[in-house]
């Protein structure tokens, strides 16, 4: 490879780009300081301060149901909708296509104010359940093309081959495609996951007062006086972020 | 038979995309031709104020400069991502997936996080204010922070993976022996860049460059916690609507305007791009 070339020195410049404000955050997560700019000395107070802090445990408790519930139902509702796209072009599946492929390219803020809209109009209460609704919503698109570009490499004749051998729907189901699509379904539920917890747009529309979550939180924090608390909480997120990524990472190995 | 499977397959997501989707959607119509009561809701029967509000109101400003925003950093971000999907492509295998993963990981952070160290790197206190100050560019005084400088700095950060990975698909799939062809035939490396490699992953760039634009056309949170009145977007005035004035028909109106500004434009260059495209090839099929 050439290192002299432009293309070289740009993307070196563009990693430093990248890597500069996450690596000064974590300094500064261990700095005594309350200013990022001087270093004093060495600390963890401020991870014990976190550790004290009530309202985050909350907030990622609820981040957590929500994530949990709306990776189980948007992986379900996501696999079903790319099994129909792929195996039927009728014209309904031209529509069903498209009312998955339109919420997956329209900016967050328009689908937050229309979900707030919707659940106001329907007199529903604001909280937890009307977050679930939403993030499953624009996880179950994500799901739905990640599985169909799994589907498109499928070998569809295992299936045929099964059921010559005289399996029914129910054994073809239970030990072709659910072991062999093992390892993208994986790969579209831990997207969901990671979408749903990291979700701040519409989340702060349709939450309503008193429910807070992870990203909200963190939000509040950054927008009325941060404390160096912030900066801990940050460097949590983001260990767990890295170790999540090398597990998709290795999955995605798995499945070439 | 098949007939039923189908529609066992189809209609869980097709009811929930239409329930919660579709009809939401709908929604934002209904309530921009609706006017605004006391208490935060909107009265009955139809009233065209909203709309007419937004004529009246001067939202030109905003308009240029939402999409001022979006062009200037759907360039930048193209123009760091072509040498970066470059590179990825013509590095070695082992290379390449550092390359990869080192490039994923700041994308897979959280978004809010990211932002807020900007917001400590760019504070009065912070990294760059200092070491400008202590470089003599800028006085000691002077805040980074709140302008449309640090809305354009931390979009362009934002978005940028978006441009790298469509654009690095494209190049992975691109035959890298049309570019040695082209420099047999006297093509210099640059020309070669130019004219043989451009071309060949120019869906990758349009992919690139339309994910960065609508992304950065509807951005809200960016220009709301690093950016001041200078660069104020129509997202922003959004949330302003929702959550300060509680006017939920003016919000509406908003949202429709921001979906043509987001639509439009990407519209009219499908069209224009489509079309001299067909036209030079058939004039190269008479030549």
């Amino acid at each position: 490879m050439k290192r002299n070339s432009i293309s070289f020195w740009v993307t070196l410049l563009v990693l430093i780009f990248l890597y500069l404000p996450i690596i000064v955050l974590v300094i500064n997560s261990f700095n005594d300081s309350r200013f990022s700019s001087q270093w004093t000395e060495f600390t963890f107070k401020w991870y014990d301060k976190l550790w004290d802090e009530y309202t985050v445990w909350q907030a990622f408790g609820n981040s957590l149901i929500i994530a949990i519930s709306a990776t189980v139902a948007s992986t379900i509702l996501g696999t079903c909708a790319a099994f129909a796209l792929h195996c039927y072009k009728t014209p309904l599946q031209k529509i069903h296509y498209g009312l998955v492929y339109v919420p997956l390219i329209i900016p967050d803020i328009l689908m937050g104010i229309s979900f707030l809209l919707f659940f106001i109009a329907i007199n529903i209460h604001l909280g937890l359940f009307t977050i679930f609704i939403a993030h499953t919503t624009f996880c179950m698109t994500y799901v739905t093309m990640v599985m169909m570009s799994k589907l498109q490499n499928f070998d569809f004749t295992l299936v045929e081959a099964a059921q010559d051998l005289g399996a029914n729907r129910w054994a073809v189901g239970r030990r072709i495609l659910l072991p062999l699509l093992m390892p993208g379904l994986a790969s579209g539920a831990l997207l969901a996951f990671m979408l749903s917890i990291d979700e701040f747009v519409i989340t702060f529309f349709v939450a309503g007062q008193g429910v807070s979550t992870l990203p909200i939180y963190v939000y509040t924090m950054i927008k009325f006086g941060s404390t160096p608390i912030i900066n801990a909480l940050s460097v949590i997120i983001l260990a767990l972020t890295v170790i999540v990524v090398c597990i998709a990472q290795s999955l995605s190995k798995e499945d070439q | 038979m098949e007939k039923k499977h189908e529609w066992f397959v189809t209609l869980p997501s097709f009811v929930w995309l239409l329930l919660f989707f579709l009809i939401p959607t709908c929604i934002i119509f209904i309530y921009a031709l609706k006017s605004q009561d006391i208490y935060g809701g909107i009265e009955p029967g139809w009233s065209l104020e909203a709309i007419s509000n937004l004529f009246d109101k001067d939202y030109t400003l905003l308009i240029f400069r939402t999409l001022m925003i979006s062009a200037i950093t759907t360039a930048v971000c193209i123009l760091l991502a072509l040498p970066v999907g470059y590179q990825m492509a013509i590095a070695p295998k082992r290379f390449r997936k550092l390359l990869i993963l080192m490039l994923m990981l700041p994308f897979w952070t959280s978004f809010l996080i990211r932002i807020f160290a900007w917001k400590a790197l760019l504070h009065p206190e912070g990294f760059f204010n200092n070491l400008l100050a202590f470089l003599h560019i800028i006085s000691p005084n002077t805040t980074l922070l709140y302008h449309l400088g640090a809305v354009l700095l931390v979009t362009i950060y934002t978005y940028l993976p978006f441009a790298i990975f469509p654009i690095y698909a494209a190049a992975s799939k691109f035959n890298f022996q049309l570019f040695e062809a082209a420099m047999d035939l006297g093509a210099s490396r640059s020309q070669a860049f130019l004219k043989v490699f451009l071309p060949g992953i120019s869906k990758g760039i349009s992919t690139g460059a339309m994910m960065v634009f609508i992304s950065t056309t509807g951005a809200y949170i960016i220009p709301d916690l690093v950016g001041g009145f200078d660069s104020e977007m129509i997202g922003t005035r959004i949330a302003q609507k929702v959550f300060v004035e509680r006017n939920l028909p003016e919000a509406s109106a908003l949202s429709i305007l921001l979906a043509l500004v987001v639509f439009l434009p990407l519209l009219a260059i499908t069209m224009f791009s489509s079309r001299p495209k067909k036209l030079e090839l058939e004039l190269r099929n008479k030549e």
